[in-house]
């Protein structure tokens, strides 16, 4: 995967540039971090797979939104209700954040709403009637196994791009995506246990 | 709204604009007196704080601004806000210096003048997050990212499996602290997300070193043995467990895993207080299912089957790993921020740590930090929701969610009490939550110092564990008017007499705590008696009170603030202090034993006996202090 904008062998030389102007002509280059970033505008390099990432979890997060967003309307119980309040708030927060990074990068930026192409772990069109069909207890029923299965995804979506070759080298795609993975690993584990009670209400968790 | 002009004055002094690019001693400027309110200012100045980089807003109330110094050059590009690369994290102290973690490396402040700290040595070795410790001459950095190189090249790791690449632990010798020299690290399977060093009292000749990872786990290509594979599919799995490093002293660069404890096995839900599940309506459910086999059919039809099906590649059996674990070795006890629990872990065995109780919470989404109160019958957790990436303090989010949570701790059974967030409502443009802070050695209390990123340090009381209360606080405006741009404390903890903060984009603040209705000035005149040698707030210290007046004055303020002791009776143990203070020898000895032989029998009386004999034995010990 080659990098979108700067290729490595381009930045090497810039920085080196950059290091002997900042140095003058005596002395040998001394290059900093701070040198570095001056010298690539603050932007480290970047792949294709951080642009698809980035993007393509913008149209994943949405439908999430989409599907916590039904929760006060379509009959959730009080803790699906919390949980997906939870959700709305913090996935809108994050399509903020990637989108201020394609943005700062000048690439395009979709706009919040769900992606038209499935990402891994996303809702067919089907399912999501099936889901915005359901009410009170069997919306939650549905919406758990839903959310397990698109929160997934996400983690597969994580996992593909720690797998590409120069991908999440930029320390805020490593940082969103290791976030990402952590905790929808966590959220589904609690959404594991709120299905199980659901099946089994004396082993309420 | 009861505020003095001396705290207005102070309020307005502070929000003029910060000096932009040096250390401004604040030494020059007169102190305004102390404010002695017990309210809060209000309107809440920290709201609508004016953004800026180096030359925010600010606001303060009980703490004087020390000096605020930006990064080393090495680490500072004044051209791009917000560049990730160059995020300072967290703080570890040894002796006069305050190390300072950077994404991109280490930087070495002389703060024994704190209104001017002075840079030693900014020392580049990249890989985030930087988490640093320190023992003896050891200095311990931690590595997660896929970008940190073995020769801390500043280059990155383009090949997604590469035997360049360093996550885990490095470890560095500082006997000459301007010249680190990189002995050795230790490679994990997830890499070093924080870690906590813990020292074993029965084991002196190696320390200990949990390394917790939250990132995936790496190809067994590129570290042999790395599995990611649920733990029912393989035994060996690097989820579901920490790793412990041990240190020969003699010899650290023998450093290596002896243990990879599977701190969670076994942990099933515990009880959760605060709206948990509902079980009344999955009871009505559960019984609608079974009077109507239809629809239990239509739910497990095939597409759902499907879906929940996905759940067994097992992200189930607890949480996967810890964020961070704070050993408190003076108790034999661990708090392990993990996953979405709270664990409370047995380091008697200290290679060897036990879980013994668990909680979990339903407004707690992701488990990051614990503190525990001195005498370790209190627990805090944090919860850093969002990763410390989103803005969590708006008006809009929920008071409970983002926040701590303190617990009684009583015979290893953890007890939630009650929530604190920081109570100042920050933009949308301010990455704001729970995060790292310490203990401010204020005796017979808990009081806490705490970083909420852009939402700035509070300073808060837990005494009472089930009403906390903020008594002093410092923030600064976004960085930005437009969009989020990462920064604020990353860490604060008290350190021999003053409060350091960690500031993502600004670099290193320090404060002084000023005396006021909350904390008396004899409060904090104790408190600067304890002294560090060295500090890592993840193995928190055990907090030991040399005899002193100051002490002794610092228990009475308190039962003169709590009504422990009559009014007439607290002004007589004052004149007694005092004139004690100015006898020496045995006339000092006598004086100070009858004080404490009078407290002990006013203790009978008190509604506080308990801090009554605490000011009768530290009257005792000031009588055995030879003068």
């Amino acid at each position: 995967m080659s990098p979108v904008r700067a290729s490595p062998p381009r930045v090497a030389a810039a920085l080196l540039a950059a290091a002997i102007a900042g140095c003058g002509s005596a002395g040998p280059p001394v290059l900093t971090p701070a040198a570095q970033a001056r010298a690539d505008g603050g932007r480290p390099p970047y792949t294709r797979a951080d642009v698809d990432f980035m993007s393509g979890m913008i149209g994943h997060h949405a439908q999430a939104v989409v599907m916590a967003g039904w929760a006060p309307s379509h009959g959730a119980g009080a803790s699906l209700r919390a949980l997906a309040e939870r959700i709305v708030v913090g996935q809108r927060d994050e399509i903020a954040l990637m989108q201020t990074w394609l943005r700062d990068r000048n690439e395009t930026v979709p706009d919040g709403g769900p992606s038209h192409h499935l990402m891994p772990g996303m809702l067919t069109a089907e399912q999501l009637a099936r889901l915005d069909q359901a009410r009170g207890p069997e919306f939650d029923r549905l919406f758990l196994a839903f959310m397990i299965q698109h929160h997934q995804g996400a983690i597969t979506m994580v996992e593909q791009l720690f797998g590409a070759n120069g991908a999440a080298q930029d320390e805020t795609v490593f940082k969103f995506a290791s976030d990402v993975h952590v905790d929808q690993i966590t959220e589904i584990e609690f959404m594991s246990k709120m299905l199980a009670a659901l099946a089994n209400p004396e082993k309420s968790p | 709204m009861n505020r003095t002009p001396a705290s207005l004055l102070a309020i307005a002094l502070l929000s003029v604009p910060a000096c932009a690019t040096s250390s401004s001693p604040a030494g020059a400027t007169p102190q305004p007196a102390p404010d002695l309110s017990t309210t809060a200012p209000n309107p809440d100045p920290r709201v609508g704080l004016r953004a800026g980089w180096m030359n925010p807003g600010e606001a303060a109330w009980n703490l004087r601004v020390v000096s605020k110094t930006p990064p080393s050059e090495k680490f500072y590009n004044p051209s791009t806000p917000g560049d990730r690369r160059l995020t300072n994290s967290d703080l570890a102290f040894t002796g006069k210096f305050a190390i300072q973690g950077n994404y991109s490396g280490v930087q070495v402040w002389d703060i024994s003048n704190p209104s001017k700290p002075t840079l030693r040595i900014a020392y580049v070795c990249p890989g985030s997050q930087s988490d640093v410790s320190v023992y003896k001459n050891l200095l311990f950095v931690s590595g997660e990212s896929t970008s940190g190189r073995l020769d801390c090249g500043l280059q990155g790791v383009a090949d997604s499996v590469s035997h360049d690449r360093l996550r885990g632990i490095r470890i560095f010798e500082i006997s000459d602290i301007e010249n680190p020299k990189y002995l050795t690290n230790v490679q994990t399977c997830r890499g070093s997300h924080t870690h906590t060093v813990v020292s074993d009292p029965k084991d002196p000749a190696n320390v200990y070193v949990y390394i917790s990872g939250s990132a995936p786990v790496r190809s067994p290509s590129e570290l042999p043995g790395c599995s990611g594979a649920p733990l029912d599919q393989d035994p060996n799995s690097a989820l579901f467990r920490i790793e412990v490093i041990k240190v020969p002293l003699a010899a650290p660069e023998q450093a290596r895993i002896v243990s990879s404890p599977r701190i969670f096995q076994g942990l099933t839900a515990p009880p959760r207080h605060a709206e948990p599940f509902d079980s009344a309506r999955a009871a009505r459910i559960a019984a609608a299912a079974a009077a109507n086999p239809g629809a239990a059919v239509r739910v497990t039809d095939g597409t759902v089957a499907r879906a929940a099906d996905t759940t067994r590649p097992a992200r189930r059996g607890g949480p996967t790993q810890c964020h961070d674990i704070t050993a408190y070795p003076a108790i034999g006890l661990a708090g392990g921020a993990c996953g979405g629990y709270g664990l409370l872990l047995d380091i008697s065995d200290v290679a060897n740590p036990k879980r013994i109780a668990a909680v979990a919470d339903s407004n707690f989404s992701f488990w990051h930090s614990a503190t525990f109160s001195n005498d370790g019958s209190k627990i805090l957790f944090t919860d850093e929701w969002g990763g410390g990436s989103a803005p969590r303090c708006r008006a809009t989010d929920k008071y409970e969610w983002g926040a701590n949570a303190i617990f009684t701790l009583i015979d290893n059974k953890m007890t939630f009490k009650s929530y604190y967030k920081l109570p100042a409502a920050q933009t949308s443009f301010e990455n704001c939550v729970a995060h790292n802070g310490s203990l401010i050695p204020i005796p017979g209390r808990e009081v806490m110092v705490q970083g909420w990123y852009q939402g700035g340090i509070s300073v808060f009381d837990w005494t009472d564990p089930s009403h906390p209360k903020e008594i002093a606080y410092h923030d600064r405006g976004p960085m930005d008017s437009t969009k989020l741009v990462s920064a604020g404390s990353w860490s604060v903890y008290w350190y021999n007499g003053f409060i350091v903060s960690s500031e993502i984009a600004r670099g290193l603040d320090i404060f002084e705590l000023l005396p006021s209705g909350f904390i008396s000035r004899n409060e904090i005149d104790a408190a600067k008696t304890v002294h560090f040698d060295y500090l890592n707030a993840q193995e928190q210290p055990k907090l030991v009170w040399p005899p002193s007046f100051a002490l002794a004055r610092a228990y009475l303020d308190q039962l003169a603030r709590s009504n422990g002791l009559a009014p007439a009776r607290v002004s007589a143990v004052r004149s007694e202090l005092a004139r004690a203070e100015k006898l020496s020898g045995n006339a000092r000895r006598e004086a100070l034993t009858g004080l404490a032989d009078q407290l002990g029998s006013d203790a009978q009386g008190s509604s506080d006996q308990n801090k009554v004999r605490m000011l009768a034995a530290a009257a005792r010990d000031l009588a055995a202090t030879p003068r």
